[in-house]
């Protein structure tokens, strides 16, 4: 299964770097979400809970857009058909779209973040990286379980992205609520953060859950 | 190797396939004939297990369906209407992909390409192709993990008569596989047929009321 997952990974980000048609467009929209906060608040800086929830509503968000598109390849050039032909696990293709949005994800944060920084942030991001770095590991690999789960359950209706936003923000609010508690004392002058290490674990404990429970069902999601 | 009894499936309501048997044995051909419509295409997904059967009997290489339809993956090369194919990878990209989810070493995808034509435009953008160097890169997909059943929906569409006879090795009677063509091409139909399968509204019919 891990060879057939490392192979369809590594087929997905060809094309990603060939047609660049996910992370740019996460990257712009949630750079242009950072702009309209800039003006829409008429504010240069934010901090605390504010900043907070820019942040992760911001990145959940983009991250619809990227969940939108995860099979879209597989759907209209036969993939799907391709796989079930082939002696794999099709829970390697859960694998390798969920490792496909993780790195996306960890792209966006890349830039969005210092965009952030540079249009909103009070305090600044520097000193909070050594803690916000396991916070967003762990939440980008929740919502890359869950997104790639209910991406491939919407692939094949005719209403898409509409079916993706429903399922998935309100599957995804543990992971919004428990990354902003985790980062809001990152972000907010003065503060330690003391109940690091509990959310953390609730992060931790949403992906196992998760992960298992794709593993469980997804083979069931391509069947006839 | 294929013996179908009484197969029956729908989609929603309408029957798709009503009561359709056959029986096809080790390295012989069958061709289907039949309108649009007519389940030609659905009879090639349930025989590849891509489909499953509502009622009847089917049993394919061995596995019986829809329960073992596991047991084919690996074992069947299938040429459909779409090429199976990634818009954004070449032909050698394509066929690298398939190699690693059926196991194939890297060295079998230039023999492949070769047998096909293409080795030349191996490297080439699949939109750059012309529909008939697309579908020579398809049949080379469909055959590349070596598969003893081949079920080809309309796979000379687009050939000329060149590509017809080079890949006659590969997917035509030549290749001495067990086969299943659909085809619209009756005279060419029937030149390679071992047997023929006339299907209309899902049902099995004779040749002489297929198209009227």
């Amino acid at each position: 299964m891990i060879a057939a997952a490392a192979a369809i990974l590594r087929k997905d980000l060809t094309v990603e770097l060939r047609t660049r048609e996910s992370v740019p467009a996460m990257v712009l929209f949630s750079i242009t979400v950072f702009v309209l906060f800039h003006f829409g608040l008429d504010r240069d800086t934010l901090e605390g809970d504010l900043a907070t929830g820019v942040i992760w509503v911001t990145l959940l968000l983009a991250t619809v857009l990227g969940v939108n598109r995860l099979y879209v390849a597989e759907r209209d050039q036969g993939g799907f058909t391709a796989l079930r032909l082939a002696p794999v696990d099709l829970t390697a293709l859960w694998l390798a779209k969920a490792a496909a949005l993780f790195l996306y994800l960890a792209a966006l944060e890349l830039v969005a973040l210092p965009a952030f920084d540079l249009l909103l942030l009070g305090p600044g991001l520097d000193g909070a990286l050594p803690e916000l770095l396991p916070i967003l590991l762990l939440a980008n690999l929740g919502l890359a379980a869950v997104g790639a789960l209910i991406s491939a359950l919407a692939i094949e209706t005719r209403a898409r992205e509409l079916i993706v936003s429903l399922l998935l923000l309100p599957l995804v609010v543990p992971v919004v609520i428990a990354a902003a508690r985790a980062t809001e004392p990152l972000l907010a002058a003065g503060q330690s953060p003391d109940d690091l290490a509990k959310w953390l674990g609730f992060l931790a404990l949403y992906d196992v859950v998760f992960v298992l429970v794709s593993v469980a069902v997804f083979d069931y999601l391509l069947d006839d | 190797m294929i013996a179908l009894e009484g197969v029956v499936r729908r989609y929603g309501e309408r029957l798709a396939l009503d009561g359709v048997s056959a029986r096809v044995d080790a390295g012989q051909t069958m061709v289907v004939f039949g309108p649009n419509g007519a389940g030609k295409t659905t009879l090639l997904r349930v025989l590849a297990g891509l489909l499953r059967p509502h009622a009847g009997s089917a049993n394919v290489l061995g596995a019986s369906l829809p329960d073992e339809a596991w047991k084919l993956r690996g074992k069947v090369g299938y040429v459909a209407h779409e090429p199976l194919l990634y818009r954004d990878l070449t032909p050698r990209e394509n066929l690298r992909f398939h190699a690693r989810l059926h196991s194939v070493a890297d060295s079998h995808i230039d023999e492949v390409l070769a047998a096909v034509g293409m080795a030349e435009r191996a490297d080439d953008p699949l939109p750059e192709l012309s529909r008939g160097m697309v579908q020579r890169v398809a049949a080379a997909r469909a055959v590349l993990h070596d598969p003893p059943l081949l079920l080809l929906d309309e796979p000379w569409a687009g050939l000329d008569p060149g590509a017809v006879e080079l890949l006659d090795p590969v997917i035509g009677r030549a290749s001495g596989k067990t086969r299943v063509v659909v085809t619209h091409d009756v005279p060419a139909g029937q030149a390679e047929a071992d047997l023929t399968l006339g299907l209309k509204a899902g049902r099995l019919a004779p040749m002489e009321e297929l198209y009227r």
